[in-house]
């Protein structure tokens, strides 16, 4: 999920704050596939992240291209735009309440050692562990990962070489958005979903980016392992309700003393 | 009075004139209903206002003045709750307070050199805090919210701030045309001009010796503190505070939309943007409820869709055509 976070604003160089709202969409997708299709949600998994991937490649075409040279703070807007109408439509279409899916293997767990682990949650991280290794590879290997990283660098210079820029963005964008459903296909095997998740999940995404370094997608794995960490022992040593202010008061101290994030490169 | 008036055509003087008297006499002839819905209007105004301080005038975008509502209404309605002070001394204290909170913010961020987007997912990152923290801060009740005392209608206590939403209304309306003049008289002043500096490119203002650390600083101290003073009266008018609703994010968010709408950096904008805004918004409820139709979510829709179509068409806002259209265009100036 922040993965996908990383790569729009790594390449494209703008924020989404539509990304918890987009993650909850991919949740109802989930939903949806699983009560008519009876699909199991890591198998719903594909079909998702191909419809996000659509979804976030005609945003990025229709709406976003045209501002990729305007002020930050009108991209900033633009997308807190999309947040609402997208996070509201969710409330008009499938309601307020938590809805969630039951698999054969919700209530199974896995001993290890002295723990003991949900299946679910191995599963999905697995599952999670799989996307990360495709994208990374997809990055480092392929010509089309090579010129979307080539967009990102150096925005002028891609444009010279005669890469369709625009449509690498919306590539980009989709590719992020891919993440997202993955995401959120594989986070409707843990938990239940309700609107509000969407920007709940937007602010977590971007304390974990912001954490790691923007635009850098180790970076995103180890935010997202340090932010899950912090949040359970703050959970452990305080009160559980209180965890998330450890993850905030994280991402304070990174921001003042390396507002690149821990991996993040300098001249961002 | 010669200093205000400097420079502002006769046109402009005389719009704002009607739609003061407008807003003066609105009261004999409204409802109940049109009465919250103005306060309303006047409360968005008043506090985009504030915020337009930090973002049209000195460029810095802060996602996160719900932190400053917020404190500045827990403040004051803490002190009234616990020890009966009234809310004007509270103010003081809501003041001091927010004013530092910003300070604090603002060392931590322009001492570190944290900007653009950083420094928006700072605020909010404060705001956030300041939420989960208000959650479990037991003096003021926690997650189950602070309660004022109702008190009735009949009279008007204004030095405890307890009456009739038609002196709320008064008062708010005296709090935005303040905030007017006093951005008016900022936006003129030696001041106002670094700020529009710094808003066009930092790196030239730093080289023409404008002091970015300071006048950043000022900015977002006097934002905080303005928009405290929206927060205290906040709390007085709603009597109730929750740390989910007031510290949340989609306040900050609410908050700026007038600006944004309206037109940032102008000094119109924010109060067109709030009276278009809420005032359309609760036209649309009224229809919907005329309708027979009740979905949670559609003013939120409307407001997105609103945002998004500003945006895209009218990226300087409304106000600038709209004043244009009026001939209050400003002229050019050598």
């Amino acid at each position: 999920m922040a993965l996908g976070l990383s790569v729009i604003f790594g390449v494209v160089r703008v924020v989404n704050f539509a990304h918890g709202e987009m993650m909850a969409l991919a949740m109802y997708l989930t939903l949806a596939l699983f009560t008519a299709l009876k699909l199991d949600p890591l198998v719903s998994l594909v079909p998702v992240a191909a419809a996000l991937f659509v979804f976030g490649y005609l945003l990025q075409l229709a709406l976003i291209n045209p501002f990729i040279n305007r002020p930050e703070h009108s991209q900033f807007m633009l997308l807190v735009a999309v947040a609402l109408i997208l996070v509201n439509l969710q409330l008009i279409v499938f309601g307020p309440d938590a809805q969630g899916v039951r698999t054969a293997y919700s209530f199974d767990s896995f001993q290890l050692g002295p723990l003991i682990v949900d299946a679910a949650k191995v599963y999905a991280a697995a599952a999670a562990l799989i996307v990360a290794a495709a994208l990374f590879a997809f990055f480092r290997f392929t010509l089309l990962g090579k010129a979307i990283r080539a967009c990102a660098d150096n925005y002028q210079g891609a444009l010279v070489v005669g890469l369709d820029v625009k449509r690498l963005y919306a590539l980009t964008f989709g590719i992020g958005a891919a993440c997202v459903g993955a995401a959120g296909a594989m986070l409707m095997a843990i938990i239940d979903v309700t609107p509000a998740i969407g920007p709940a999940y937007t602010l977590l995404a971007f304390v974990i980016v912001i954490t790691g370094g923007l635009g850098s997608m180790m970076g995103a794995l180890l935010g997202g392992l340090l932010i899950g960490v912090t949040e359970a022992l703050g959970g452990v040593l305080f009160v559980p309700s209180a965890k998330s202010m450890f993850a905030f008061g994280l991402l304070v101290l990174v921001l003042l003393f390396r507002p690149q994030g821990i991996l993040g490169r300098k001249h961002l | 009075m010669g200093r205000v008036l400097e420079g502002v055509p006769r046109r402009g003087l005389a719009l704002a004139a009607a739609v003061l008297a407008l807003l003066l006499v609105f009261p004999f002839f409204a409802s109940g209903y049109l009465l919250a819905v103005a306060f309303l209007i006047l409360y968005f105004a008043y506090v985009g206002q504030a915020w337009n301080i930090m973002m049209g005038f000195a460029g810095q975008l802060s996602l996160g003045h719900s932190l400053y509502v917020g404190l500045g209404a827990y403040a004051a309605a803490a002190l009234y709750v616990h020890f009966g002070l009234s809310p004007w001394l509270g103010l003081g204290a809501s003041l001091l307070l927010c004013a530092a909170a910003g300070a604090v913010i603002g060392i931590l961020a322009f001492r570190f050199g944290v900007a653009g987007v950083y420094f928006a997912i700072l605020t909010i990152a404060f705001a956030e805090f300041a939420r989960i923290g208000f959650d479990h801060f037991n003096w003021v009740r926690g997650s189950s919210g602070l309660f004022l005392p109702v008190a009735s209608y009949a009279k008007n206590d204004l030095w405890n701030l307890r009456g009739s939403p038609t002196m709320f209304y008064y008062l708010m309306l005296a709090l935005t045309v303040g905030a007017f003049i006093v951005c008016h008289l900022l936006l003129r002043s030696r001041m106002g001009y670094y700020w529009l500096a710094i808003r066009e490119s930092p790196e030239a203002a730093q080289a023409l010796g404008v002091n970015l650390f300071r006048y950043k600083m000022i900015a977002v101290v006097i934002s905080a503190a303005m928009t405290a003073v929206g927060g205290v009266v906040y709390a007085f008018y709603y009597n109730n505070l929750f740390p989910e609703q007031i510290f949340h994010i989609s306040r900050s968010i609410e908050l700026i939309l007038g600006p944004i709408i309206g037109g940032i950096g102008t000094l119109a904008g924010p109060i067109v943007g709030a009276f278009l805004l809420t005032g359309l918004a609760e036209g649309l409820r009224e229809l919907m409820l005329r309708l027979g139709i009740e979905l949670p979510g559609v003013k939120q829709v409307f407001y997105g869709l609103c945002l998004l179509a500003v945006v895209m068409f009218l990226p300087d806002g409304v106000w600038p055509p709209l004043a244009r259209a009026l001939g209050l265009e400003r002229k050019a100036r050598d």
